[in-house]
Formats: structure tokens, sequence, C-alpha cells
């Protein structure tokens, strides 16, 4: 099963590469988002030192962590579980000895890997070179970061299931998943970081999945977690892990009984 | 090796309310309307079968093959298939069978056939030289060694059709589910299509069903044919029964030496149950209803009697025989 995992992941990466136009737009997009980013901060900022405990440097940073770490747990699966309702051809998929769910799972991963590598990690490096970026001091804090990085990308991958099974019973939801990833970027502490939410909305958000996407590990990759508290954080990704499992199940469970193919 | 009984399939269907007042109301009080798309369906099939599910449009075979795949649930009713049921135990199920669907690639798109059967012998676990060796003759017996190295998208879509069989058959499935595999195909590559296919059930056995519109197709490859009617099945039987229920009979056309008037050869057949129409003074033509037991007698007793220059026995075709059988539905759709 695992060297089926990797051929699609393989594959993914192929049809990936097989679209340049895709990639080099996408750095593009990326690119003037971080711009964008950076200039606003810089003019809320004005003159003044801190906001929020962030100074404006700490703020940039953060902006560039936070839209690398996206490229890689970012993915459209649920778009295209919702096409494949849409056109029939999740037919094609359930004549598979696989389990579609865990294929979107790999195909995502293929996705975020390709972005990582081709995009993420180059303009990491690039923005090291122009922003004073910390980087993780040793392996083991490289380690603990991209762990959960790993969740995070596993954790938001289970929300785009759950948009993209709904499909099965709702035909059209493009509104919902658009809606869904607006909220994701705005919750997850991608277009602000939760310490500037007003506190009722912190701790309302501390009931939702959404800033375990992005808002911690990225306050783990620039350090801002201490290494003893860590295990705390991984520990909260995997139960988030742990809870969306059960609705994607059910939900998987229900929609196969309920599925319509669509066009003959 | 097939076991279906009872099989049934009922869709809920959203029915839209007409205007803008309809649509508004849409919103939150939905009508739905149910429909029995296959509705108590019953056959059996015997390993090394090559059959035919016919019907018109909407008839339910798709739905009968979507569930016989393990892709829909049945409402009601029991499948088993190499003994599974499908939709119970896909995962395994679907190791032992292939599935072409006509109007939809299982190929990737952007890459080429190559790739994609590549990633299928990963998916079924056939990458060692068995399922090496299996892949070169099927890519030999479909001819398609000339474009597997394109991107599907590129290929036309007798190459690609031809592909998709390859691919639907990389694991060696026992089963083999074609639906309308030759839409739209140009008549040569129907024929290649045939020929491997006939070929596959004699040297492998493999169990072979058929839908199609295409009634060359049967009568090129299918001995036993499944006719379905509104979700229900009205046939089931060999071609030739078919014929002779559905068909228009058969007919013969005698060219005489001499002139024979039509009553006499009227009274020379006269216990028998045919028609006869007069072409001109020396041919006339015989319509026999039930053609297999009389078709002998007919042709012997005319024989006998008279010197006849030239006959000719014509059957009614499969095409007359789906027509007819349409004609008459549609009939009791009017009445009904």
């Amino acid at each position: 099963m695992a060297k089926l995992y990797a051929e699609l992941i393989r594959i993914r990466f192929l049809t990936m590469l097989a679209y340049r136009v895709n990639y080099y737009s996408g750095i593009i997009i990326y690119g003037i988002n971080i711009g964008a980013y950076y200039f606003l901060w810089g003019a809320i900022y004005g003159d003044q030192q801190s906001l929020g405990g962030m100074t404006a440097e700490q703020m940039t940073v953060y902006v560039a962590i936070a839209w690398m770490s996206r490229a890689f747990y970012f993915n459209n699966i649920d778009q295209e579980i919702a096409q494949e309702v849409r056109e029939g051809k999740v037919a094609i998929e359930l004549i598979r000895p696989y389990n579609y769910l865990s294929v979107k799972l790999a195909q995502a991963l293929g996705e975020g890997m390709f972005r990582m590598l081709f995009f993420a990690v180059p303009g990491m490096i690039l923005a090291g070179l122009i922003l004073p970026i910390h980087f993780p001091p040793t392996l083991g804090h490289w380690g603990v970061y991209l762990l959960s990085l790993i969740m995070a990308f596993i954790i938001n991958t289970q929300i785009n299931l759950l948009t993209g099974i709904l499909t099965f019973f709702l035909f059209r939801n493009e509104g919902m998943m658009r809606a869904k990833r607006v909220v994701v970027d705005l919750l997850s502490g991608l277009i602000l970081p939760i310490s500037f939410f007003p506190v009722w909305a912190q701790t309302l958000m501390g009931f939702l999945p959404f800033q375990v996407i992005n808002y911690y590990p990225s306050k783990i990759f620039s350090g801002a977690i201490a290494m003893s508290d860590v295990a705390g954080v991984l520990w909260l990704q995997f139960a988030w892990i742990a809870i969306l499992y059960l609705p994607i199940t059910l939900l998987w469970r229900r929609a196969r009984r309920n599925l319509v193919v669509q066009g003959g | 090796m097939i076991k279906v009984s009872q099989l049934q399939k009922v869709f809920r269907i959203h029915q839209a309310r007409s205007g803008l007042a309809g649509a508004f109301r849409d919103l939150f009080n939905r009508q739905y309307k149910t429909v029995k798309a296959v509705d108590g369906v019953s056959f059996q099939v015997e390993e090394g079968e090559f059959f035919a599910l016919i019907g018109e449009n909407g008839a339910g075979k798709s739905t009968t093959i979507k569930m016989m795949t393990g892709i829909l649930t049945p409402t009601d009713g029991e499948i088993t298939i190499n003994g599974f049921v499908p939709y119970k135990q896909r995962e395994d199920y679907v190791k032992s069978i292939g599935v072409v669907f006509g109007q939809r690639s299982q190929l990737w798109w952007d890459l080429s056939p190559t790739e994609s059967f590549r990633l299928l012998q990963r998916v079924y676990k056939v990458e060692g030289e068995d399922g090496k060796r299996w892949l070169d003759r099927l890519v030999e017996e479909l001819d398609i060694g000339g474009f597997i190295h394109q991107p599907v998208r590129k290929l036309s879509l007798g190459q690609r059709m031809r592909c998709e069989i390859a691919a639907s058959l990389i694991h060696k499935p026992k089963l083999l589910f074609l639906d309308e595999p030759t839409v739209g195909l140009d008549v040569l590559v129907k024929q290649k299509i045939r020929e491997f296919l006939r070929n596959l059930n004699e040297s492998e056995r493999t169990t072979i069903l058929l839908t199609t519109h295409d009634v060359s197709d049967i009568e090129a490859l299918c001995k036993r044919v499944i006719v379905m009617d509104q979700g229900k099945l009205i046939f089931d039987g060999m071609l030739s029964d078919l014929k002779e229920k559905w068909g228009n009979g058969t007919e013969i056309a005698f060219q005489f030496k001499q002139r024979i008037p039509v009553a006499e050869l009227r009274g020379l057949l006269g216990e028998y149950p045919c028609e006869l129409f007069a072409e001109n003074e020396y041919a006339v033509r015989v319509k026999l209803q039930r053609s297999r037991e009389m078709l002998p007698l007919v042709l012997s007793s005319v024989m006998a009697s008279y010197e006849v220059s030239d006959v000719k026995v014509m059957e009614s075709s499969t095409e007359d025989i789906v027509r007819n059988i349409y004609s008459v539905d549609s009939e009791v759709a009017v009445n009904g």
C-alpha cells in the first residue's frame, strides 16, 4: 500500500510539472500576497515600535513564515472532489481497490511537497537574504516544526475532505468551499496573528481547529513557543486530527450510500 | 459467478418548482420525486459467458452496471459476484473486475498511457514479471505500442479507447464490464476491439458483460442478451430466441424457373402458418413466423415441388428487433 501512495504522490508531482504555467503564476501570486501584507503592515505600524506584542520586524517575518507554511498545507482537494462528483468521475475512483479519501490525502501531499520543494524552500532562502528571519537553531527545532507542519497539513486536508464530501449531498457547494477558504485563512492566523484578535475571539478560537493549522506552527518556527511547551501544541494538533477523523468517516459512509453518479 | 436477485435502486430526484417564486420556495421546502431506476431485476451469469445488456436510454442499464461494480449501493435486493457483495466488500471485490466506461476516461489526461499503466500496476500490485508480460501482450494485441508514450489528451478517440481497455485489464480480471465501449468509434477500430474481446473471452475465459446501443456489437460478440426497459428485465436468453420473440420472422425469397401462381403455392404450404407475397410471376416471398422449425420444412417442400433458380433467406436483424421492442414499449407508454 505504501508503494501505491508513493506512486500517487509521484504522479501528482508529474501532473504539477505538466502545468508549468500554473506553477509560475503560483509563485507570482504568493509573491504579491507576501509583498502586499509586508507593505500593509508597514503602513499600519507607521512610527510605532510594537503592536499586539510584536515589532514590525517580527511581523514581517511572521508574514513570510505563515505564507511559506501555507504553501505546504494548502490544497484544493475539496474542489477536486466536488468536480469529480459533479462530472461523475468519482465512479472511476470507486472501481479502484483503494480508499478514495486516503488517495485524495496522498494526492494533496504530492501537491504540498511539490510546492514546498520548488517554491517554499527557495522562497524561504530568498526571504532569509532580505529579511532578518531567525531560522530554527537546531535540528531538533527543525524537526519539531516539520512535525507540526505535517500535522497542520493533515488537519487542513481533513477540513477540505469534509467540505468536499458535502458535495455528495449538496451537488453544488462552491460557495461553502470559498467561504471555508477565507475562514481558514483568517482564523488560522495567516491574515492576522491570533494575538491581534480581541480576547473573547481568542477564547472562542481556542475551541476551533484553525489556529493549529498556521499560527502555532509558525510560532514554533520563529521560536516564540519554548521547546518545553511544544509538546502541548503537538498534542493539541493530534487531538484535532483524531476529532476530525470521526465526522469524516461517518459522512463518507453516508455519502457512499447516497451517491448518485451524474451523467449516465 | 454473478448472481443478481430482486435488485432495486430508487433515486430521490429534486423537483424544481418553476419561476422565481418557485425557486424561492425551493430554498426552504424541496419537493422530491422517487424514481425506480432498477426494479426487481434478477439474473445469473456463468463463468466465461459473453453477454449483452441492452435497452433504451434510461432503461436502468448503467445503474445496474454501477451497482454490479460496487459504485452504487442497491436500495434493495442482493448481488453476489465472484463470491463478494460488491457494495459491502468494494475494495477486495474490485480487484477481480475490470471496468470500461465508454463515456468516461480512467486514464490520467495529462500523462501518457504508460504512466497510467504503471500506476495501475501499483494499484493492483501486479508489478512482477507476469504483470509486465501480460501488459506487453495487451499492448501487442490491441496494437497500441505506437502511441502509449504520448499524453492521453493528444490521442484520438479510437487510440484512447484501446488504451482504456488495456488499462481495465491490467490486473487480468476474471470479469470485465464494458459500458458502451464503442460509442463514436469508426468501423475499423470497432472491428479491432471486437476481435480482441472475442479472443480474450476464448483464450482467458474472461466473463464479459457489455452494454451497448450498437446492435452490430451484440451480433458480433454475444450469445446471450438481457433486455431492460423502464428498470425491469423484459428478456433474458439467447440472441436467437430474442430474434424469435421480437423479430419480424424470417423471409424466404424464391425465384422460380416457371410461372407459379401464388394460390398454387399457398395450396402447397397450406398447413404451415406463413404469409405469401407475389413479387412478380416468377418470384414469391414467404414470410415465416416461427422460423426455426418452419424454415427447413418450407424450403424442402417448395424445392421438392418446383424448379427454383434462386433462394434468399433473410433473417430479421437485431436492429429490427431492438426497434420492435422499443416501438412496442412506446405504444404501451402512450396507452398507459
